[in-house]
């Protein structure tokens, strides 16, 4: 593996460290297919699935996991992508919103179109992904269980509400 | 029905007709351009194999299809389905045989083709109206030729035609091809408004299942063969500029292609309203991917200068005005203290009415109170993006932008590069709330991929997209009211301005509602550029004016409703000679009563607290009632009353869904919306220091219903927006026997 001082530190971090950058090629396992991408290891997952995946439904909103909007499944865990280095991934399983289904098929997704949630639609896929995550570890969550889920997604069109009764709509079918 | 001359728009029909007229206008790449809707049967149907294009907003395909084509932007209020919505209904057809696509930036066909001040619907009203119905009537008159009957003798419904005398149907499939030979009618009959069979009908998001999917939908993911990347590097503070660049460092990074300043305007260039730019000279660094150019973005060194005071000419449609930019790097307290300061010297008199001077001096009681709002970030969820590829001539442009029409016009005047070699796609906004009005990135853009001779995609961080500027303005407005003896409302002063802007709506409520009025406004310069933000000025009016009145009803001994109500009776049985009202006091009223009986007034239980407000803006009239609880010395909103009139409501879910998110964001905005300067440095430049509402602290329901009437469609993306400050303010009042008089409500809480 390469020396990479930038990973030590966290990615947004305004103390600049020169990084001594090796290219490495590394095997991703993105929505069930193995991925080889050739890229600095200190790369976070968000970009490498929007520049070089073309996987653009995760969105860059923040770069410092505040917003959500990055959120992608890792072994099934809801995760930033925009702070999750790809060296970091190894074996782990990636899911972004184009893997979730095959058709807009999944629960989440039905419930999503039968409440009519997106405004704006840019935070949806992050939102959807958080869900998605919730409800397989807790089928029947809690309202205070759902607001606890969603609470790292931020949504400027105030969507919220929409988002609470899906969840619950996605709980009840699923 | 009623009879209307095509004379809006009509240079749609014509110019799209003739086209038309040459032959058929084949389907040609809109399985690329025009997604399926939700829910939308297509897949038993055959898509279309030939398309017939009656005029530039619709084309009907020989099996019946029908694509619509929605000529504004659609950055989340929904207007992609609903102005298609009301083209549908006056053609007449089935909802489920429309398919939805974005128009292109096309000023020769379509009018007013940007988005802002919630006036989407309320202008486009009547030209998609007619644009549907003049469809409709070259296929009647296509039949009546076929047919040989008379064409006003021909009914259609759900996207058939027929002929009751000799029994003929047709679908209007079958007709395409014969009505784009018609000619557009001098003059067409639209429906009756209880006609309407798909406006005041809930249809879905045509670009839910795109959403819910992770489709490119948005600027930022867009792609094409040979693309860089770009980003800015700006000045740290607001008055400095930039002076040289050290790319020493830079150059040599991996991915990195190139490394230089961009100028956005020239110097001699005299700029328009959207042409806001905080820092004109920008470094740019080029490379292959986001996370190189992210990382050599950090590495760079730029060295700056304080700016020098000047005073430019900026023209807003026509008129211009001189804009004075003082040098110095400004700091918030600094501001709040000049605001307060100003005040005290008043302001221009923009409106007065009867003897103010005179009835305060004699008044029974006077009450004074300031209210205060800081600067806000607009905070899009997708931060400022665009695509370009300029070369031979000739600049492509791929992004979410609020005014294409403008900004086209900017970049033919900064390129040289004439309008008709300028093509501007709009894609879907993740958010615009104003910002996306002022584009100069889309300059930047082109300007960028001209010197790299290569398609590139510029980015903004969120920092860069939080920092750079062009803000909601802070303000500062001292109101007094003069109450008689009887607890009449008799005087009504407001002393309002702000830094830069002064956000003084002289005409509005309560003026015309008091005999005795007075409204003066001033402005503080600044180099901190400001913008257009949801609602602008109404966004802090509403809290100052509203909270207020809250009080004055109290010292009043009255209830806040009817106290309200009361003066908007005098406005209204009383209208006061030779002044003009921005409002209308019916209508005014209208929400309010309409909350009132909504909310259960007056019923709510012991630990409950509720405030109300309403206000007028956008063309719009709305009234809230917010409950709360208090939980560990906290406000906890509960639930939102909302009644809105903003006339024919077109897609009733679609309203109530904007509805709820404007209240969801006021109270975001109202509790934590908060941009400080420190040194002209912004003091918070990512989601980390900057709060915005979460799910945990959004109303656990929110109830939005609509004053049902047949008065053209008014705005609805910003109105229910502002009163919602006031109605938290006042629901915490109830809860804590605290006033709120400086946003954020947040920095008067002890924690």
């Amino acid at each position: 593996m390469c020396l990479n001082f930038v990973s030590l530190f966290p990615s947004n971090s305004d103390i600049f460290m020169p990084s001594i950058t090796i290219m490495a090629k590394l095997n991703l396992k993105i929505n069930g297919e193995v991925k080889e991408v050739d890229v600095d290891p200190s790369t976070p997952v968000l970009w490498v699935l929007r520049d070089h995946l073309n996987l653009v439904g995760t969105k860059y909103g923040c770069g410092i996991a505040q917003c959500g909007a990055c959120t992608v499944h890792l072994d099934g865990t809801a995760t930033r992508s925009c702070m999750l280095t790809v060296s970091m991934v190894g074996n782990s399983e990636i899911t972004t919103i184009e893997g979730l289904s095959e058709n807009g098929d999944h629960p989440v997704q039905k419930a999503w179109l039968d409440v009519d949630v997106p405004q704006c639609g840019y935070c949806q896929a992050g939102q959807i992904m958080t869900a998605a995550a919730l409800l397989d570890k807790n089928p029947n969550p809690s309202d205070e269980e759902i607001e606890m889920a969603m609470n790292g997604n931020i949504c400027r069109c105030g969507t919220y509400l929409r988002i609470k009764k899906a969840v619950k709509i996605a709980s009840e079918n699923s | 029905m009623t009879s209307i001359k095509t004379k809006i728009g009509r240079r749609a029909f014509i110019k799209n007709t003739s086209l038309a007229s040459g032959g058929l206008v084949l389907g040609f790449s809109w399985l690329n351009s025009c997604k399926p809707k939700v829910g939308l049967d297509m897949a038993a149907k055959e898509l279309s194999k030939e398309w017939f294009e009656l005029n530039g907003y619709l084309k009907i395909g020989e099996n019946g299809l029908v694509t619509i084509l929605s000529p504004n932007p659609e950055a989340g209020q929904n207007v992609k389905t609903s102005m298609p919505m009301i083209i549908a209904d006056e053609l007449d057809v089935d909802w489920k045989d429309v398919m939805v696509e974005q128009a292109p930036l096309d000023t020769g066909a379509f009018t007013r083709q940007f988005i802002g001040g919630s006036q989407a619907l309320r202008q486009g009203w009547t030209g998609l109206r007619m644009a549907g119905a003049s469809a409709r009537q070259m296929l009647k008159e296509a039949a009546a030729q076929v047919w040989k009957v008379p064409a006003d003798e021909i009914k259609t419904s759900g996207g058939m035609l027929s002929h009751e005398g000799s029994g003929k149907s047709a679908t209007y499939g079958e007709m395409a091809s014969m009505a784009a030979t018609m000619q557009v009618p001098e003059e067409v009959q639209l429906k009756e408004k209880n006609e309407f069979t798909i406006i005041g009908t809930s249809q879905k998001n045509v670009d839910g299942m795109n959403i819910v999917t992770g489709k490119p939908l948005f600027g930022i993911d867009t792609h094409q063969e040979g693309m860089l990347i770009a980003m800015i590097v700006h000045p740290p503070a607001f008055g400095l500029q930039l002076k040289s660049i050290d790319d020493s460092e830079v150059r040599s990074m991996p991915g990195i292609r190139d490394v230089f300043k961009v100028k956005v305007f020239n110097d001699d260039y005299v700029k328009t309203f959207f042409d806001t730019r905080t820092y004109n000279e920008v470094a740019v660094i080029v490379g292959d991917s986001t996370w190189q150019v992210m990382q050599a973005k950090k590495a760079l060194k730029i060295e700056c200068e304080p700016i020098q005071s000047s005073t430019e000419t900026r023209d807003r449609f026509g008129t211009t005005w001189e804009q004075h930019t003082p040098k110095g790097l400004e700091n918030t307290e600094d501001h709040y203290a000049q605001m307060r300061s100003r005040t005290e010297k008043g302001g221009e008199v923009r409106r007065k009415d009867g003897n103010p001077e005179q009835a305060f001096a004699k008044a029974a009681k006077v009450i004074e109170r300031t209210y205060t709002a800081p600067f806000l970030a607009h905070n899009c969820m997708e931060p400022m993006n665009f695509f370009a590829n300029v070369k031979d001539g000739k600049a492509e442009l791929i992004g979410p932008l609020q005014k294409p029409e403008f900004t086209e016009q900017t970049l033919s005047a900064r390129t040289g590069i004439p309008l008709e070699n300028i093509d501007i796609k709009m894609t879907r906004l993740g958010g615009g709330y104003g910002r996306r009005s002022y584009a100069h990135w889309l300059v930047e853009a082109a300007l960028i991929s001209q010197r790299m001779e290569a398609p590139i995609k510029l980015i903004y961080t969120r920092e860069d997209d939080m920092t750079d500027g062009i803000y909601r303005p802070t303000y500062h407005a001292k109101l007094r009211a003069a109450l008689d003896a009887d607890n009449n409302l008799i005087a009504y002063h407001v002393n309002v301005g702000g830094v830069p802007e002064c956000p003084l709506y002289e005409n509005r409520f309560p003026a015309g509602a008091v005999d005795h009025y007075l409204a003066e406004g001033w402005t503080i310069d600044s180099n901190i550029t400001v913008g257009s933000f949801r609602a602008p000025s109404s966004n802090f009016m509403a809290c100052a004016e509203q909270s207020f009145l809250d009080e004055v009803a109290e010292v009043a001994g009255k209830d806040p409703i009817d106290f309200r109500l009361e003066l908007l009776d005098r406005a209204i049985n009383k209208p006061m000679e030779g002044v003009t009202n921005d409002y209308d006091p019916a209508r005014y009223a209208g929400v309010l009563k309409l909350v009132k009986e909504k909310s259960e007034w007056g019923n709510q239980d012991a630990k409950t607290s509720r405030g109300v407000a309403a206000y007028f803006c956008h063309n719009s009239y709305a009234a809230q009632v917010l409950d709360i609880v208090m939980e560990d010395g906290k406000p906890k909103v509960q639930k939102v009353t909302c009644a809105v009139d903003c006339g024919i409501v077109v897609n009733p879910d679609a309203a109530t869904n904007l509805a709820e998110g404007g209240i969801v964001d006021g109270i975001g905005n109202a509790l934590f919306g908060e941009l400080t300067f420190k040194e002209g440095m912004p003091t918070k430049k990512n989601f980390d220091t900057y709060q915005m509402i979460r799910m945990q602290e959004a109303p656990k329901e929110i109830e939005v219903h609509f004053v049902k009437n047949n008065i053209d469609p008014t705005g609805l993306g910003e109105p229910t927006f502002p009163p919602i400050f006031p109605a938290l303010a006042n629901a915490i009042y109830q809860a804590t026997g605290k006033r709120l008089y400086e946003q954020p409500f947040l920095k008067n809480w002890a924690i």
